[in-house]
C-alpha cells in the first residue's frame, strides 16, 4: 500500500516499501510552465532531505527540485531527457523525476499529506 | 520597491484573456496567457502574435531633429521621409545608455522615437539634456504600441487597415485601423516579418479587440517576445548591451550610418571603431540544457573568456541558444568553447545569428 506526502516546494513522495518515488506536483508543473528540459540524479548518488537533487528548466528559467527526504539515488526517469514535456503533462505519474532509497522513513512521515498540501496550497 | 506598478490601457483585457501578470519595468505587464510560453512562442512564428509593449517609451521631437546625432551614431539627417531606423543613444564614453527606433513620417517635421521600457525616463531627461534647446522632445508615455507580428500579420492587418500591405520592412505611416488613427510602422522585436502600431491610450483596447477577434491572432506575453527575440540575435538591453559595452564591442556597428563613421563624429568614436578586446557573439550548447544568463564561457584549456548574457531555450530551433560577450580571438563562427553549467563542463561552438532566418518582408 503506498502512501503520498508533500513539501512545501511542491514536490511529491510516494513511498511503496522500501522506495520512494518523488517528482513535483501539478501545482509547480503549472506554475513553472512549458519543461523544456530535466537534469536528473545519477544512481548511488547521496541526497538530503531539503538539499538539491534535480533541476528542471522551463523556456524562461531553471528551477532546482529538493530530495523531499534524505536517502540513495536507485534509479532516474530517463524518458524525461527526450521527453520533457511529460513533467507538463502527467507531473504526478509519468513525469516522476527519481527513486530514492530512504535512509530515514521518520522524515517522510514528517511531510504534508494530502489534505494538508491541498490546504497549504489554497493559502497560497 | 515600493511605488505602486503602473499599468498599460490594455489591463483589464489581459486579466480578461487569463494572463500571468508580472511586475516589468514599473509596470504590471503579461508574462504568458493560458497557452503558455512555447505554444505562445511557435504561434508567432507560424501565425500571428498580438503583444502589449505599450510599456515602451514613446516620444515626438521637435525643432532641429539633426540634433539627435549629438546622442546617436545613427545616419539621423539621411533617413528619408516614411522610414524608420534603429539606433544607439551613446554616453558621453561612447559606450551604450539605450537602443531605440526613430522615425520620419512623411510631411511631418517632428520626429518620432521609440525607447526601452526600464529606461524611458532617463533617455528622455538625458535627450532633451544634450539637445539643449535645439530640440525638443516630448514623451508620450500615454499612448499604447501594439506589437502584431508573424507571417500572417500582413493578412490580418490589410484586412483594418486597407493598404498597409505596401510598406515594406523599415517603413512607416500614419494609418486607421478599426477606426483609430495610429503610426503603424512594419517592424518588431521578433524576426518575423510585422507591425508596431502605435496609438492613443482610449483607442488602444478597440484595436487590440479588433485584432484579436482574427481567427490567426493569439496574445502573446513578454516570455515569448523574449525566446522570440533572442531566436532572431537581438540584444536586449541591461542584459546584452548596457553602459559598460560599445557599438564595436556589442557588434552593432551595422546601426552606424556610414557618413557618421567616416567622419568620426560620434561619441567615443575613436575607441569604437579601432581593435576591440570583446564581442557579441551567439552561441550553440551542444546538449540540451540552457546556459542562462551568466554563465561563465570557458576555451578548451578552462580558462574564463567570456560570459553568456541571454540564455534560453528556442522553441523554434528545439534546442538551448544563448548570447554573450568572449574575448576577440574566440569570436569567430564555430569557434569551439565551453560553458560551466552547474558546475559542470558544457561544450558548445560559437554561431552566427540570427538563430532562426528572419523573415522580414524587404
Amino acid at each position: 500500500m503506498s502512501e503520498v506526502r508533500y513539501t512545501d516546494q511542491h514536490e511529491w513522495i510516494r513511498l511503496d516499501g522500501e522506495e520512494a518515488t518523488v517528482g513535483i506536483t501539478k501545482y509547480a508543473a503549472e506554475s513553472l510552465g512549458d519543461v523544456v528540459f530535466v537534469e536528473l540524479p545519477a544512481s548511488g548518488k547521496a541526497v538530503t532531505a531539503g538539499g538539491g537533487a534535480a533541476v528542471v528548466e522551463s523556456v524562461k528559467a531553471a528551477s532546482d527540485i529538493y530530495a523531499p527526504a534524505g536517502g540513495t539515488v536507485t534509479s532516474a526517469n530517463s524518458a524525461l531527457e527526450k521527453e520533457p514535456s511529460k513533467v507538463n503533462e502527467d507531473p504526478e505519474g509519468e513525469g516522476w523525476f527519481f527513486k530514492l532509497k530512504l535512509s530515514d522513513q521518520g522524515e517522510f512521515a514528517k511531510l504534508m499529506d494530502k489534505d494538508a498540501y491541498a490546504k497549504f496550497v489554497d493559502s497560497l | 520597491m515600493t511605488d505602486a506598478l503602473l499599468r498599460t490601457p490594455l489591463y483589464a483585457l489581459h486579466l480578461e484573456l487569463g494572463a500571468k501578470m508580472v511586475p516589468f519595468a514599473g509596470y504590471e505587464m503579461p508574462v504568458q496567457y493560458p497557452a503558455g510560453v512555447l505554444k505562445e512562442h511557435l504561434h508567432t512564428r507560424e501565425k500571428v502574435g498580438l503583444f502589449d509593449v505599450s510599456h515602451m517609451g514613446q516620444g515626438f521631437l521637435a525643432g532641429d531633429t539633426a540634433a539627435l546625432e549629438r546622442v546617436t551614431p545613427a545616419d539621423v539627417t539621411g533617413l528619408k521621409e516614411g522610414t524608420q531606423r534603429y539606433g544607439l543613444l551613446l554616453t558621453d564614453a561612447g559606450t551604450i545608455l539605450d537602443d531605440f527606433m526613430f522615425s520620419r513620417l512623411a510631411g511631418e517635421a517632428d520626429m518620432y522615437l521609440v525607447v526601452n521600457a526600464d529606461t524611458k525616463v532617463g533617455d528622455f531627461a538625458y535627450i532633451s539634456e544634450k539637445l539643449n534647446g535645439a530640440a525638443a522632445l516630448t514623451p508620450r508615455f500615454d499612448r499604447a504600441l501594439l506589437a502584431l507580428q508573424g507571417p500572417l500579420a500582413v493578412d490580418v492587418l490589410e484586412r483594418h487597415s486597407p493598404g498597409i500591405s505596401a510598406l515594406t520592412f523599415m517603413q512607416v505611416r500614419r494609418a486607421t485601423v478599426a477606426g483609430a488613427s495610429v503610426i503603424i510602422s512594419r517592424t518588431g522585436y521578433t524576426g518575423e516579418d510585422g507591425f508596431e502600431i502605435s496609438i492613443d491610450g482610449a483607442d488602444a483596447e478597440r484595436v487590440a479587440r479588433a485584432l484579436l477577434g482574427e481567427s490567426e491572432v493569439l496574445p502573446i506575453g513578454l516570455g515569448a517576445r523574449d525566446s522570440l527575440r533572442l531566436e532572431a540575435g537581438l540584444c536586449l538591453y541591461g542584459h546584452d548591451i548596457d553602459t559598460t559595452r560599445n557599438p564595436a564591442e556589442a557588434s552593432l556597428m551595422w546601426s552606424i550610418g556610414k557618413r557618421r563613421k567616416d567622419a568620426k563624429d560620434f561619441p567615443g568614436a575613436e575607441k569604437t571603431m579601432g581593435p576591440q578586446a570583446i564581442k557579441r557573439v551567439g552561441i550553440l550548447p551542444e546538449g540540451r540544457a540552457p546556459a542562462r544568463e551568466g554563465t561563465e564561457i570557458a576555451d578548451k584549456s578552462g580558462r574564463i573568456i567570456g560570459k553568456v548574457t541571454s540564455g534560453g531555450f528556442g522553441p523554434s530551433l528545439n534546442g538551448p541558444l544563448a548570447m554573450g560577450y568572449v574575448e576577440t580571438q574566440f569570436a569567430a563562427n564555430g569557434t569551439p568553447v565551453d560553458l560551466m553549467v552547474r558546475g559542470k563542463v558544457m561544450p558548445a561552438a560559437i554561431a552566427a545569428m540570427p538563430f532562426v532566418p528572419n523573415r522580414y518582408r524587404r
